[in-house]
């Protein structure tokens, strides 16, 4: 055997199989029971924009030390499609393992000199068991499984016992699946040598009490906490799940006691045009409304969101982002609608934007979003993407605070009205951009108001003058300029080093950068970060730019969407502000972000610090 | 100009209904729109109509799309709150606004632009999703505001002020409202208030999904020879099916009515569709029925007027959703939020 990779809880395995063969539940078990033993696993899947047949991937990475990112490489490859062996065999590390279907022999020119080869005769085991065509294939699945389990010391206890939850009162196929995994198990220990594949799992206690969630999942129970009564969602590849999810949630926790009825409406609507139109509906209406989708359908809804903005109805449109333009890469990931998103609309629009990092913020800042749009009375974008939306990832536990209660903003009652307070609809009393509304029928005689699109006086009247135009103009800006308050802060992480560096990044950048700091710090690379993480950007985003020579700025699209932001945000010189890009359609890895960063820190001519100082 | 808020002066004379408000209360804004365009008179009848069902005025939402026929919500029931949306998207913005406040009553105000071109998929989805509410299009086969374009419900055939013939056929938004499940179908005529005023009140009685088509010439580019959504061509064409009178649900106001006249359709909150016919045969609860009898008018180029379609026991949107009996908006974080001890359990069962 060549020479073999040895390690102990950090490794990549990658599952390479045919999209329909129901290997997804096989793959996300083996990831599970890793999980139970203790260690971090973080899995992702890299499907295609099909159904039946075509390649699919889940890589598992399994990292004690807690990296969430991508590493990039693989360590072991499980190669089930023979479609795509060889770019599969092509992408294992040297001395690394490939796993395969030994059934059908293969000649030796499939294989590389420098990997470990471990073949496992899976559909001749799978034949001579099961006569059902589709038991065949299913139970080939957990036979790799099983076999894997004996290389790589996985408990089976740990799997047999994810088997007894998940077919909970399904005694049949309990024992069907524990039979295929022990068919597996036996397989593996009569014919194969354990201790020539020298990546193991040891039992370790890294995973504490965080939690393994889809970020879809996170954001749908986030809106059932934020207290939305109103979905209203089109399906579209990835956020399609998280409507579903909201609908699982409510399902649950949002029936009435004692009639059985829904404290909640889920409209399918019959497009993204409408759905958007009955969120701004019901928000005007005052209940809170949500909406989901990714960029095809945020380019239908651009009319009516320049319509929220402008006459200031608030509305939560959780944004998951694939890869653009147009139907580009439904089911890849990228960050590349913050341009769309943040100037959706014609004439002089602007808009929040959220960056959740991961589930757990996904949770947090749907919730967050609702109180913010009835604070700001604007639609407030929450910018996830199929990185965070559609994998699982372990995050910290979700935290409610019992006191908290909903921030319903500047509603004027019927009882302030009846008091004479006086009511403009959009009079900035307090001088932060932010007018009082009221709910439509609130009052017999006073509060009501006309809402449209088109200029108006404080008092809503229909009004073309230019001075009043520009009036309002100005209180909306007074209004982003508060949201830049309001709105989730960024957070910093300096380097123990004092450093001319800086790096900004968002969103589900933030486990792979997290990694990727750690590389530069180690080869002596010393770099303050920033994760942003929200837009309207912060003053403290703009300190932290100034405070550095260069700020590298990392996302995931071409054009440096973020970058570009910042530019016209502040007053800046461009050539402060490296790109770091990465946009292929699959989630950024700390080795790019490292390796692009070093290269570019070498491109400057740097003199360390250190040397510079003394 | 619609800046201009009437003078709220009443005259002390002015007769006040049963919620203790005068006619006056009902109006709105000073209209904008053309001396004598047909939108006008039908804000005139939706004023009677509210003013008649001792309505209060702030339960009223009002909302419309974009277009001439789409601003008269400004002028009608001044107290309540409107919403002028996006060109041809009201459908969507009322069900959100419905879904919200199950309890106030919503009136939609749209154009044949707005309903029938640019906003036909949303007309059609609100009608099968049972909102409840009262959809009105002022139907004048043109483009009012953008000046005089024809718009999908103008007539294969009809001349354009301009003297173009209109090459393509026409939408008939009754037949596709009746189509789609709308469960109340009616069409009038702006200029003939004693059918209209009885149709609005009925439809805002109805419990779900009531549909209006009304034909409102245009004065500035349709009310000429070639035009059939003209006052002369709507005269001369017009076949009334049947008149109505709508009455509440009070027992003592039956008895009032000699039997054997007419046909009284009663619906499921008690109130009565009584209908004097014309047609003889006319069932307006036979949907089929009215189907056929629309068509036959289409092919005979007949504006059949009148009750087309009525189904007494409509459900609506919030019953096939099963809400719950309170408006959504009226929920509050103690009703809504399940609170740190159920994120407790779902944190462990994501271990
Ligand atoms: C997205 C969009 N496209 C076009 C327009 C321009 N527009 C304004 S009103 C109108 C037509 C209105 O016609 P109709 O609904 O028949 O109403 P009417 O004015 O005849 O009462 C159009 C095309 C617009 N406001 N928005
Ligand atoms: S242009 Fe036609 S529809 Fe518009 S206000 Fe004038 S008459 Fe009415």
């Amino acid at each position: 055997m060549p020479q073999a990779i040895t390690a102990v809880n950090d490794f990549v395995v990658k599952f390479a199989n045919v999209n329909g063969s129901g290997s997804a539940s096989a793959n996300e078990l083996f990831a599970r029971a890793i999980l139970r033993m203790g260690v971090p696993v973080s899995p992702r899947n890299i499907f295609p924009s099909n159904i039946q047949g075509l390649p699919t991937w889940y890589e598992v990475r399994i990292t004690e030390k807690g990296y969430l990112g991508r590493r990039g490489g693989v360590d072991l490859m499980v190669a089930m499609n023979p479609q795509t062996w060889a770019e599969d065999v092509k992408e294992i590390e040297p001395g690394g393992y490939l796993f395969y279907d030994s059934t059908k022999p293969m000649p030796s020119s499939a294989f590389r000199d420098d990997v470990n080869v471990i073949g496992v005769p899976l559909t001749a085991i799978c034949n001579a068991t099961y006569t059902d065509a589709r038991q065949r294939q299913l139970f080939k699945n957990i036979i790799y499984v099983g076999a894997l389990s004996v290389l790589l010391d996985i408990d089976p206890k740990e799997i047999e016992r994810l088997f007894s939850e998940q077919y909970k009162g399904k005694e049949k196929l309990l024992d069907s699946n524990v039979k295929a995994l022990q068919l597996g198990r036996d397989w593996a220990a009569q014919h194969l040598d354990a201790d020539a594949v020298r990546l193991k799992v040891r039992r370790a206690d890294a995973v504490g009490d965080r939690i393994f969630v889809e970020g879809n999942n996170a954001a749908a129970l986030g809106a059932v906490y934020g207290g939305a009564t109103v979905c209203a969602w089109y399906p579209i590849t990835p956020s399609s799940s998280l409507a579903e999810a909201f609908s699982n949630h409510c399902k649950r926790l949002r029936h009435d006691k004692e009639t059985g009825k829904a404290k909640y409406a889920i409209v399918q609507a019959e497009d993204e045009l409408a759905s958007i139109g009955m969120v701004i509906g019901a928000a005007w209406n005052g209940a809170r409304a949500f909406t989901a989708t990714s960029g095809p359908g945020i380019s239908l809804m651009t009319e009516f969101i320049g319509l929220a903005y402008f006459a200031e109805v608030p509305a939560v449109i959780v944004n998951v982002q694939r890869g653009g333009p147009s139907t580009g890469m439904p089911t890849r990931t990228q960050q590349s609608d913050l341009f769309s998103c943040a100037y959706a609309s014609n004439g002089d629009t602007k808009h929040v934007l959220l960056f959740p990092e991961d589930p757990r913020e996904c949770f947090e800042f749907t919730a967050e979003a609702l109180d913010l749009a009835d604070r700001l009375q604007t639609p407030i974008f929450v910018m996830t993407d199929l990185d965070i939306g559609m994998n699982h990832r372990l995050c910290r536990p979700f935290r409610w605070d019992e006191q908290r209660v909903f921030d319903r903003g500047k509603v004027m009652t019927a009882e302030e009205l009846e008091a004479g307070k006086t009511f403009g609809r959009y009079l900035d009393v307090d001088g932060d951009g932010i007018p009082f509304r009221t709910y439509p029928g609130t009052h017999p005689t006073k509060g009501s108001f006309f809402t449209r699109g088109t200029t108006k006086n404080e008092y809503a009247r229909y009004s073309e003058e230019g001075p009043v135009y520009v009036r309002n103009m100005e209180r909306l800006q007074r209004k982003f300029a508060t949201a830049a308050r309001i709105a989730p802060q960024p957070l910093r992480y300096s380097s123990p080093k004092a450093t001319r560096y800086g790096v900004i990044y968002f969103g589900s950048t933030s486990p792979a950068m997290a990694e990727a700091l750690d590389h530069l710090e180690a080869d002596g690379h010393h770099v303050n970060a920033l994760r942003v993480r929200s837009f309207p950007f912060s003053q403290a985003v703009e300190d932290f730019i100034h405070e550095h020579d260069k700020v590298f700025v990392v996302e995931q699209n071409r054009d440096g969407q973020l970058r570009s932001m910042l530019m016209s945000e502040f007053t800046l010189d461009a050539r402060k502000l490296v790109s770091v890009l990465h946009y292929d359609g699959t989630p950024i890895t700390a080795r790019f972000i490292a390796a692009d960063i070093a290269k570019k820190l070498g491109q400057f001519k740097v003199v360390s610090f250190d040397k510079a100082a003394s | 100009m619609t800046f201009i808020a009437k003078p709220r002066l009443h005259h002390p004379s002015l007769v006040k209904n049963k919620a203790g408000f005068t006619r006056r209360d009902y109006e709105g804004a000073v209209s904008t729109l053309c001396a004598g365009c047909g939108h006008d008179s039908i804000s005139a009848a939706i004023i009677q109509a509210c003013y008649e069902l001792d309505i209060l005025p702030h339960q009223v939402a009002k909302l419309s799309g974009i277009g001439c026929s789409s601003k008269a919500p400004t002028y009608f029931v001044g107290a309540s709150h409107g919403f002028n949306t996006v060109h041809g998207r009201m459908p969507s913005v009322m069900t959100g606004a419905n879904l919200a406040n199950r309890d106030l009553i919503y009136m939609g105000v749209s154009g044949d632009g707005d309903s029938a071109s640019i906003g036909l998929g949303q007309f059609a989805h609100i009608m099968r999703r049972g909102v409840n509410m009262t959809y009105i299009v002022m139907n004048n086969g043109v483009y009012g505001l953008t000046k005089g374009q024809f718009s999908a419900t103008a007539d294969k055939g009809s001349i354009s002020k301009k003297g173009v013939a209109n090459s393509d056929s026409s939408i008939d938004l009754v037949s596709m409202a009746i189509l789609m499940g709308a469960t109340f179908v009616g069409r009038s005529f702006s200029g003939d208030k004693h059918q209209l005023v009885p149709l609005i009140k009925a439809a805002m009685m109805h419990k779900g999904a009531a549909f209006l088509d009304v034909i409102s010439p245009c004065v500035a580019f349709n009310n000429h020879a070639g035009s059939t959504k003209s006052y002369e061509y709507v005269r001369e064409h017009n076949e009334a099916l049947n008149r109505l009178d709508f009455i509440e649900g009070r027992a003592e106001i039956i008895a009032d009515y000699a039997p054997g006249t007419a046909t009284t359709v009663q619906q499921h909150d008690g109130s009565l569709l009584r209908l004097r016919k014309l047609g003889e045969d006319y069932d307006p609860s036979d949907k089929i029925a009215a189907m056929k009898r629309v068509q036959e008018g289409l092919a005979a180029g007949e504006v059949v007027t009148g009750l087309l379609y009525v189904d007494p026991t409509p459900t609506d949107l919030h019953a096939n959703l099963n809400t719950v009996d309170v408006p959504l908006n009226s929920l509050q974080t103690a009703d809504l939020c399940p609170g740190p001890q159920a994120l407790d359990r779902i944190n462990a069962s994501l271990r």
